[in-house]
C-alpha cells in the first residue's frame, strides 16, 4: 500500500480538471471583470492606489442618484413582495377556483421576463401623457392625472412600471413556498386554540420568513441593476445610479474615467451588502432547519 | 348523557356521501377506536369532531354542550396528526407551550405545564431541541404532549403511529394508552390497523362505507363479528360451507362430522348450506379430548413466526390457516405431511350474507 | 371574508397587469386617425433594421444557448458525479449574475478586453460578438444551471455512467448520448428562457455597440410614437411564445413519462 497516498494526490487535481472549462469561463467573464472594477475604483489614471475616486462620489448629484436608486429598489421590492404575496396567497389559500392558478403562474413567467424597453413602451401607451388610462380618466371622469401631480417619468411612475416584473417574480418564487406550508400545521394551531391571525404570526410567517427575505433581496438587486426600463422610459436624464453609469460608460460624462469604476463599485457594494444581510438574517432565522 | 355524542352525522363531498347516518356515544374517560379501511369515513368523522369539517347533517355534543357550529379553535380539543405536524420553527418546549400561549396564559404557568408534560412523555431533557433533531417516535410524543398541555376535554388521534417503524409503534401505542388512562381523558383513535385498535381500545367502531358496522369491545368484535366485513377486516378467517342438520339445536355437518353452532336456533332449514367461519387459533393441532370433531388436513405451507407457527393446510376441501404455539420440544410439521386437527362448533362464527 | 380579500387581491392584480397590455395594444392600432389599423405593424415590418437586428439577436441567442449548454451540462454532470464538494462554489458562481448588475459586468468587459489588453475582443466586430455572447451566457447562467441541475437530480447519474462505461462508452459518448438526452427537457426549458432574455436585452448590446434588437427598440422609441407600442406587442408575443414553448416541453415530457 505504499503507493496509495501518491495515487490519491494525483487523482484529486484530475477530478477538478472536469470543471476547468466552467472555471475559466467564470474567471474570464464574471470574476475578472468584477475585479477590474473593484481594483479600478482604488486606482488613479496611472495605476497608483488612491481613495480619491470614492471620495469624489460624494457630490450632490451622485449622492442623490444613489439615494433615489436605493429608494426605488427598496420600495419596488417591498411592494412587489407584498402584492405578489397577497396574490399568491389568494390563489393558494383564498378559495379561488383551481383553474386560476396555472394561468397565473404562466402569466407570471411571461411578465417577469417582459422587462426592459417594451415594458416602458407599454406603460407610456397606458399611463403616458396620451396613454389609454390617462385619456380615459380625463374624458370620462374629468380627472387630470398630470394636474394631480402624477407623472410616469417620475419616481412613482418608475415604481408602478417596475412592479410589472417585480410582482410576477415574487409570485413565481413564493407559490412553491406557500405550497410547502403543511395543512397539519394550520389544523394543529387551530385545535390548540389559535386564531387565523395567530397561526400566521406565530407559525406560517416565521416559516416563510427565509423565502420572503431571499425574494426581497433578489427583487432589490433586480431593481437596482435595471437599466433598460428606466432608460427607455425617461432617457438618459433620470438620476439613478445605473443610468448615470450607463451615461458615464457611453460618454465619460463625469470627466474622470476612474470615477466610473467607483460608481460601479458602489453598486456592487450595495447589492453585496443586501445579500450578506439576507444570508445573515437567514442563518439567524433558520436555526430550525437541517 | 354521554360525555361525547355524535348523532346522525352525515358528510357529503360533492356527489360523494362519505359519512352516512353515523351515531356514537362515548363515555367520559373512554378510549374508542374508529377502525376501517381507507375511504371508510373514519377520518372524516374525526375531522368533524375536531371542527375541520362541518357535518352536512347531524350534531355533536361535548360534555352536554352542542359544538356542531363551533370553530375548531374554540372546542378545546387536543389532536395528534399522522406525522410532521410539529411546528418546525419552534423548539419542543415552545411547541408544547403553544396552546397555552395563544390562550394568554402567563409565562410561569406555561413553563410549569411544559415541564410537567415533558416529564409525562419522558423527554424532560429535550425541551430546547428543534423537531428536526428528534426521531419520529420522539416527535410524536412531543405532539402528544402539545395536544395535552392545554387540558383538552377530548383527545383525537388521527393515525398517529402510521409513519413510525414497527417497534416504536408498539411502545408508543402502549405509552399513549397508559397516559390516557392516567389522565382519564376521553379519546378517539383513528386507525386502519386492527391489531393496534384491539390492543389499546375500550371499544372499537368498525366502519365500512361511511357507516358503523359494529361497535363493541375488542373481545366482542373479534370473537362475535356481526357482519362478514367485520369478520374479514378484523383478524384472519377460515370460511367453510356447512350443511344444516337440525336448525333448532344448531346442529350442522362438516365433512361428515357433526358440530353444534352457538347461535341456535338457526335461521335456515335442514339440508341448506350455511357459511361459517373459524379463527386460525380455533383449529387446533392434534387430538384434543374436549373437541367435537377431528379432521385430517394436509399441510401446504409452514410459516415459523416465533411464538406462533402459522400453517396453511387443506381441510375438508378448503384452504385454511391454522395457528399453533411454538413448543421447543416439538418441531413444526413439514410441508406435505398429514396432521390431525381438532375443532368445536362453539368456536364457529355464523356469517350473515 | 377570506374569500372576499382573496378575490380583491386577485382582481386588483389582474387589473394592474391587463391595463398596460390593453393600453399598448390599443395605442399600437391608432396610427391612422379615427380608426383602428395595423399601419404601425406594417411600418415596423417594412423597416429593414427590424429584420436585421432581430435576426442578429436570434443568432446571438442561438450562440448563447450552445455555449450555455456546452458549459453547464458537463459541469453540472461532473459535479454530481465526482465533485459534490465543489457544489457550493459552483452554485455561488452561478448565482453571482443575479447579484452583480449586468451593467457592471459589461463595464468590466469594456475595460478588460479593450484594444490594448491581453485579449482585445472589443477590437473587432466578431470579437465583440463573442464578448456579447459570453455576457449573455453569464446572464442566463443562473437559470440554465438550475434547470439542468434539477433535471440531473431526477436521473441516477452514477448508475447511468457506470452502465455506459461497462459497455465501453467514452466521456463524450456518455455526455452526448446518455446524459444530454435525459436532461433534454431541462436544457430546452433553459434554452427558451435564454431566448426570451437575449431577444429583449438592451444594456449589454447597447454598451458594446452591437446592432441588436433591444437597442433598436429603444432607438425607435425615442423617435416614433405608434411603432413602439406595436414593437411592445410583438415583444410580448415573443416572450409569451418562449414561455409557452417552455411549458409545452415540460408538459410533453411529463406525458411521455406517464405513458412509459
Amino acid at each position: 500500500m505504499p503507493k496509495q497516498p501518491g495515487g490519491q494526490r494525483l487523482r484529486l487535481p484530475l477530478e477538478w480538471l472536469g470543471i476547468l472549462p466552467f472555471m475559466i469561463f467564470a474567471v474570464l467573464f464574471l470574476i475578472l471583470p468584477t475585479m477590474k472594477i473593484v481594483i479600478g475604483a482604488f486606482q488613479t489614471a496611472d495605476g497608483s492606489f488612491t481613495l480619491q475616486n470614492l471620495i469624489d462620489l460624494n457630490t450632490d448629484s451622485i449622492r442623490s442618484a444613489y439615494w433615489t436608486s436605493l429608494k426605488l429598489s427598496f420600495v419596488t421590492a417591498l411592494l412587489g413582495c407584498a402584492i405578489g404575496f397577497a396574490m399568491a396567497a389568494a390563489v393558494v389559500f383564498g378559495g379561488l377556483p383551481k383553474g386560476v392558478r396555472n394561468p397565473l403562474v404562466t402569466f407570471s413567467g411571461v411578465a417577469s421576463n417582459f422587462a426592459g424597453v417594451p415594458l416602458a413602451f407599454a406603460f407610456i401607451a397606458t399611463l403616458g401623457p396620451v396613454g389609454l388610462v390617462t385619456v380615459w380618466l380625463r374624458t370620462e371622469f374629468g380627472i387630470n392625472l398630470r394636474a394631480m401631480g402624477f407623472n410616469l417619468l417620475s419616481f412613482w411612475g418608475l415604481v408602478i412600471t417596475y412592479l410589472f416584473f417585480q410582482i410576477p417574480l415574487m409570485i413565481l418564487i413564493i407559490i412553491p413556498a406557500l405550497d410547502g406550508l403543511k395543512r397539519e400545521w394550520r389544523e394543529a394551531a387551530a385545535v390548540l386554540g389559535a386564531t387565523g391571525a395567530q397561526y400566521w404570526r406565530m407559525v406560517a410567517l416565521p416559516i416563510l420568513f427565509p423565502s420572503l427575505l431571499g425574494t426581497f433581496a433578489l427583487l432589490f438587486a433586480n431593481a437596482f441593476g435595471a437599466v433598460a426600463t428606466a432608460f427607455a422610459l425617461t432617457g438618459p436624464q433620470l438620476n439613478i445610479v445605473p443610468i448615470k453609469l450607463f451615461a458615464q460608460i457611453r460618454g465619460d460624462v463625469l470627466g474622470n474615467p476612474n470615477l466610473g469604476y467607483a460608481l460601479a463599485f458602489g453598486m456592487i457594494v450595495i447589492t453585496a451588502l443586501a445579500n450578506f444581510l439576507y444570508i445573515w438574517l437567514r442563518v439567524r432565522s433558520e436555526r430550525w432547519l437541517k | 348523557m354521554s360525555f361525547l355524542t355524535m348523532t346522525h352525522l352525515e358528510k357529503i363531498f360533492g356527489q360523494n356521501r362519505v359519512v352516512k347516518d353515523f351515531s356514537l356515544s362515548v363515555e367520559k374517560g373512554e378510549f374508542i377506536s374508529l377502525l376501517g379501511p381507507s375511504g371508510c369515513g373514519k377520518t372524516t368523522v374525526l375531522r368533524m369532531v375536531a371542527g375541520f369539517e362541518s357535518p352536512s347533517a347531524g350534531g355533536i355534543t361535548i360534555d352536554g354542550k352542542d359544538v356542531t357550529g363551533l370553530k375548531a379553535n374554540s372546542r378545546n380539543i387536543g389532536m395528534m396528526f399522522q406525522a410532521y405536524a410539529l411546528f418546525p420553527n419552534m423548539t419542543v418546549a415552545d411547541n408544547v407551550a403553544f396552546g397555552l400561549k395563544v390562550k394568554g396564559a402567563p409565562k410561569a404557568e406555561r413553563d410549569a405545564r411544559v415541564a410537567e408534560m415533558l416529564a409525562l412523555i419522558g423527554l424532560a431533557d429535550l425541551g430546547g431541541r428543534f423537531p428536526f433533531q428528534l426521531s419520529g417516535g420522539q416527535q410524536q410524543r412531543v405532539a402528544l404532549a402539545r395536544a395535552l398541555a392545554p387540558r383538552p376535554s377530548v383527545l383525537l388521534l388521527d393515525e398517529p403511529l402510521s409513519a413510525l417503524d414497527a417497534k416504536v409503534r408498539v411502545s408508543l401505542r402502549n405509552q399513549i394508552r397508559q397516559i390516557q388512562q392516567e389522565l382519564g381523558i376521553t379519546t378517539i383513535f383513528v386507525t386502519h390497523d386492527q391489531e393496534e385498535a384491539m390492543s389499546i381500545s375500550d371499544r372499537i367502531v368498525v366502519m365500512n362505507g361511511g357507516v358503523a358496522d359494529q361497535v363493541g369491545a375488542p373481545f366482542e368484535i373479534y370473537n362475535r363479528p356481526r357482519t362478514r366485513f367485520v369478520a374479514n377486516f378484523v383478524g384472519t378467517l377460515n370460511t367453510f360451507e356447512v350443511e344444516v342438520a337440525d336448525p333448532a339445536s344448531g346442529r350442522v355437518m362438516l365433512a361428515g362430522q357433526g358440530l353444534t353452532l352457538p347461535d341456535a336456533p338457526l335461521a335456515a332449514r335442514a339440508g341448506e348450506t350455511l357459511s361459517v367461519a373459524l379463527r386460525p387459533e380455533a383449529l387446533r393441532l392434534g387430538r384434543l379430548p374436549d373437541a367435537e370433531a377431528l379432521l385430517t388436513a394436509k399441510v401446504t405451507d409452514v410459516h415459523f413466526m416465533g411464538s406462533v407457527i402459522r400453517l396453511k393446510a387443506d381441510l375438508a376441501g378448503a384452504a385454511v390457516s391454522l395457528d399453533t404455539f411454538n413448543r421447543p420440544d416439538t418441531p413444526p410439521p413439514v410441508v406435505g405431511s398429514e396432521v390431525e386437527v381438532s375443532l368445536s362448533g362453539r368456536d364457529f362464527i355464523l356469517l350473515q350474507a | 371574508m377570506t374569500r372576499f380579500f382573496a378575490w380583491g387581491a386577485f382582481l386588483f392584480g389582474c387589473l394592474y397587469f391587463l391595463l398596460p397590455l390593453v393600453g399598448m395594444t390599443e395605442f399600437s392600432l391608432k396610427m391612422r386617425r379615427g380608426e383602428y389599423s395595423f399601419d404601425a405593424y406594417r411600418r415596423v415590418f417594412e423597416d429593414q433594421r427590424f429584420w436585421d437586428t432581430f435576426s442578429y439577436s436570434l443568432i446571438l441567442s442561438a450562440a448563447t444557448i450552445v455555449v450555455g449548454v456546452l458549459l453547464v451540462v458537463p459541469t453540472a454532470y461532473w459535479v454530481r458525479l465526482k465533485l459534490p464538494q465543489a457544489r457550493p462554489v459552483i452554485e455561488f458562481i452561478t448565482l453571482l449574475p443575479l447579484v452583480i448588475p449586468a451593467i457592471v459586468i459589461v463595464f468590466g468587459y469594456i475595460r478588460l478586453y479593450n484594444t490594448s489588453s491581453f485579449l482585445p475582443l472589443t477590437g473587432s466586430a466578431l470579437g465583440t460578438d463573442i464578448l456579447l455572447t459570453m455576457g449573455y451566457t453569464t446572464l442566463a447562467l443562473p437559470y440554465m444551471y438550475r434547470s439542468v441541475d434539477t433535471g440531473l437530480r431526477t436521473i441516477d447519474v452514477t448508475t447511468l455512467t457506470e452502465a455506459a462505461q461497462s459497455l465501453g462508452a467514452g466521456w463524450i459518448t456518455i455526455l452526448a448520448r446518455i446524459i444530454l438526452p435525459n436532461v433534454m427537457v431541462a436544457v430546452l426549458s433553459g434554452a427558451f428562457l435564454t431566448l426570451a432574455i437575449v431577444l429583449g436585452e438592451f444594456t449589454m448590446a447597447a454598451l458594446l455597440n452591437r446592432p441588436a434588437f433591444g437597442p433598436f427598440m429603444q432607438l425607435l422609441g425615442a423617435n416614433r410614437a405608434y411603432e413602439p407600442p406595436a414593437l411592445a406587442v410583438i415583444a410580448f408575443a415573443i416572450t409569451w411564445g418562449c414561455m409557452g414553448l417552455m411549458q409545452l416541453v415540460t408538459r410533453f415530457s411529463k406525458h411521455e413519462r406517464a405513458k412509459a
